[in-house]
């Protein structure tokens, strides 16, 4: 049906629009957003992811190839909430680009767009990496890919307004898949609702409220802060009195403290794509969540 | 949404069985089956959950209307885009980020520093004396920095260093252009100047205590300016960036001129990129040119006479620098390395007065000198570094003219080794200890160790590359 309804989209649009301008540069803070973009612009927009799945976003550096990017970009889309912040302010300020100055068309943070989790109630540094906004990694949430894909296909519309029937086109066609996808997910990860888990960094307060998976334990001390042995003792020990089903980590995670803990609780240590790119199997959005669901559910059982 | 969905997909029926091949056609329409009844499916279930929260907010009746709607957005999460947040309704809502870098320092030197030179390199006593390692503890410079938008068109900045001393200098004071477009960006005021590669980063993000010798010798350890300076970033995949500066040259190696126009100007290119997903990389080229007059340094005369000696010229000063990153898969979190190195290479020439007690002896001057620094920095464990570097200078040739015979030429080239280790605990912290072999001044080697903490409060401040 999609295939049909694309199919049949793109040739109204090529006979009525006018001939495609050069496609939409994109930059894309992290490899989600890249692929929701690619999603919603098919190929009205040339994508270019900043990071990959197997960085953590937080501690890159503003390279000279992110510089050259950031000069041609027609529109930034990174998730905001500070998690670009040791980053993202050099390319701004050292591109030369208006188009994706904060303010602009040209500038999206996704994190606007959904319901933040974790906001802090008090900002002290001692609390570790602490964002003043909320939880920045809000990718894990289907539903919050949804309510982004709202809010990225009209901020691309402004972008280009020659393709914003495109977009719109294309944003209905993603949307009812979406749909579709995220009931199916949630029927298959039924079995998940409740269940005990560890993580390794507080990087899923979304998955978890969206599955009713219940976080008992965080292997890093303080956000941002790596485990030390004495913490994954007292974890292990917290782990006898209360037990868990799994340790979970992103995919850019060092995997040595979880590995570690899994062996001597005997529970399972699930490394999550966390974003596109992050498994074999996460090649797109759709993949990402249905590899996500998949690892959970064999871990869980 | 889904009810003009589910027209379409039966008009698609009708239209798309003809047009689809016969032996593909009825998996495509027990496809299109299943899909509808999938949208049936969900269409129920929405509707059942909607009938639920009929039924909640009807038992909850009794409660406020407010209280009512809070629960129920509290109930669907994600399902609704929030509000958007309030923004602080307040006086200071718009200040400026705040970073404040704290730093000390305690250094432990073999030799007593009174002495210390970079032997054949003449540098002004006051910038000398700003070299001069001090022994014991210390506060090393701490630094204040504001910074903020200033309207749809500027951006700008001040950053304040405390100096041990109780003195307070600016090293930086400008505004920046963020509206300019093709790649375009103007900056005004005070600034580091963008020649090289450590001399625009803030010196609590070099990797070592101190600055190289090359640095010391040819820009009195960091050089800023106050003027103009324009960029141009080129639209290609490439990092390819131009830059050039216009501005006051009142500091070393130039001298404070009062005098229309330009006192020192730079121009800049630089190239970088990526190689795979682990390395990137940059190189640059400089050339620094300022017009010193009377730029005055202490010396020794062949005889063993002080002397004072005087400098008026053109100085040209080139630089050449490049930096190799690497990162598995680019996360250098874990594990990271780092190869700097830059190469400095001056060429003054003009004339100089010579004065030995209260005679001056003028004469031409004409001199080439270079030096380079080479470092290598790896992080092996997250939190923890460890860094190598080497440096030498070349006095080169020196020629006094017909003083050549009376002032001394040194062939001596000073070098220095330092290796350091630092610890990291957050990207707000940094312990580190430094050891070196000081070879600057001829015939004294002065073994040093340093132990510093640089913290940094406030604003998160992003670094350049």
């Amino acid at each position: 049906m999609n295939r049909y309804s694309r199919f049949i989209a793109a040739a109204i649009l090529l006979a009525v629009a006018a001939p495609a301008s050069a496609a939409l540069n994109i930059l894309a803070c992290e490899p989600e957003w890249g692929a929701l973009a690619q999603e919603l612009g098919g190929d009205k927009v040339n994508v270019y992811n900043a990071t990959n799945a197997f960085q953590d976003p937080h501690h890159i550096q503003a390279k000279p190839s992110l510089l050259a990017r950031a000069r041609n970009a027609d529109m930034l889309v990174c998730t905001g909430s500070q998690l670009e912040i040791g980053w993202l302010p050099v390319l701004l300020q050292q591109s030369g680009n208006p188009k994706i100055q904060p303010g602009k068309p040209g500038y999206f943070e996704a994190a606007r767009f959904v319901r933040m989790l974790e906001v802090p109630t008090r900002l002290d540094r001692a609390d570790g990496d602490v964002h003043p906004g909320g939880n920045p990694h809000i990718q894990t949430d289907p539903r919050n890919i949804a309510l982004v894909a709202t809010g990225l296909a009209k901020q691309l519309a402004e972008a280009d307004p020659s393709n914003a029937a495109w977009y719109q086109a294309r944003y209905q066609a993603f949307s009812g898949r979406w749909q579709l996808a995220v009931t199916r997910w949630e029927k298959e990860s039924a079995p998940l609702k409740g269940v005990p888990i560890v993580v390794q960094h507080k990087g899923f307060p979304y998955l978890e409220n969206w599955l009713g998976l219940r976080e008992v334990a965080t292997l890093e001390p303080k956000p941002g802060v790596e485990p030390s042995s004495g913490h994954l003792v007292q974890v292990l020990e917290q782990l006898q009195r209360q037990p868990a089903k799994m340790i979970l980590r992103a995919a850019y995670n060092d995997g040595r403290p979880s590995e570690w803990l899994a062996e001597r609780a005997k529970i399972s240590a699930v490394a999550l794509p966390f974003t596109v790119g992050g498994s074999e199997q996460a090649k797109d959005l759709f993949s990402l969540f249905d590899d996500t669901v998949q690892r959970l559910l064999a871990a869980a059982k | 949404m889904y009810k003009r969905k589910i027209i379409a997909s039966g008009i698609i029926m009708m239209l798309g069985a003809p047009l689809s091949a016969v032996a593909g056609e009825s998996a495509e329409m027990q496809q299109i089956r299943q899909e509808i009844n999938a949208l049936k499916q969900s269409y129920e279930a929405r509707i059942q959950a909607l009938e639920l929260r009929l039924q909640k907010t009807e038992a909850a009746s009794s409660a406020a209307e407010s209280h009512a709607a809070q629960a129920e957005a509290a109930a669907s999460q994600a399902a609704a885009a929030p509000p958007a947040p309030a923004p602080a309704d307040n006086i200071n809502a718009f200040n400026p980020g705040v970073s404040l870098i704290l730093s000390g320092l305690y250094s432990n030197h073999s030799r007593d520093p009174a002495g210390h030179a970079i032997t054949g390199f003449h540098l002004p006593p006051a910038v000398m004396a700003d070299l001069q390692p001090q022994r014991g503890f210390s506060l090393a410079e701490s630094e204040l920095g504001i910074y903020a938008s200033v309207d749809q068109l500027f951006y700008g900045g001040l950053n304040f260093a405390i100096h041990p001393d109780n003195t307070v200098s600016t090293e930086e004071a400008f505004i920046q252009t963020t509206a300019l477009n093709h790649g375009l960006t103007l900056k005004a005021g005070r600034f580091f100047s963008g020649i090289g590669y450590l001399n625009e980063q803030h010196a609590h993000v070099w990797d070592f205590v101190d600055a190289p010798l090359a640095y010391q010798a040819f820009l009195g350890g960091q050089m800023n300016n106050d003027g103009l300076q324009l960029r141009w970033l080129a639209p290609t995949d490439t990092y390819f960036e131009l830059g050039a500066e216009v501005g006051r040259g009142a500091n070393y190696p130039g001298t404070g001129r009062d005098k229309n126009g330009s006192g020192a100007s730079a121009l800049f290119a630089h190239l970088g990129g990526d190689v795979g997903d682990s390395n990137s990389w940059r190189a640059g080229l400089s050339l620094l040119t300022t017009a010193p007059q009377d730029r005055q340094w202490d010396d020794t005369n062949l005889g063993g006479a002080g002397v004072t000696n005087s400098f008026s010229g053109n100085s040209k000063l080139w630089i050449a620098d490049a930096v190799w990153k690497w990162a598995p898969n680019g996360n250098a979190y874990y594990t990271n390395f780092k190869l700097q190195g830059e190469y400095l290479r001056r060429v003054e020439d003009g004339s100089l007065v010579y004065d030995l007690n209260g005679v001056a002896v003028p004469g031409s001057y004409a001199a080439t000198q270079s030096g380079w620094y080479l470092q290598g920095i790896y992080q092996f464990a997250p939190y923890w570094r460890a860094g190598l570097r080497t440096e030498r200078l070349d006095p080169g040739s020196v020629d006094y003219g017909v003083n050549d015979g009376v002032l001394s030429r040194p062939a001596y080239r000073p070098v220095r080794h330092s290796l350091m280790l630092d610890y990291n605990p957050s990207e707000f912290s940094r312990i580190r200890l430094q050891f070196a072999q000081d070879k600057a001044t001829q015939g004294a080697t002065d073994n040093q160790i340093f132990l510093q903490y640089q913290m940094s409060l406030g604003a998160h401040g992003a670094h350049k590359y």
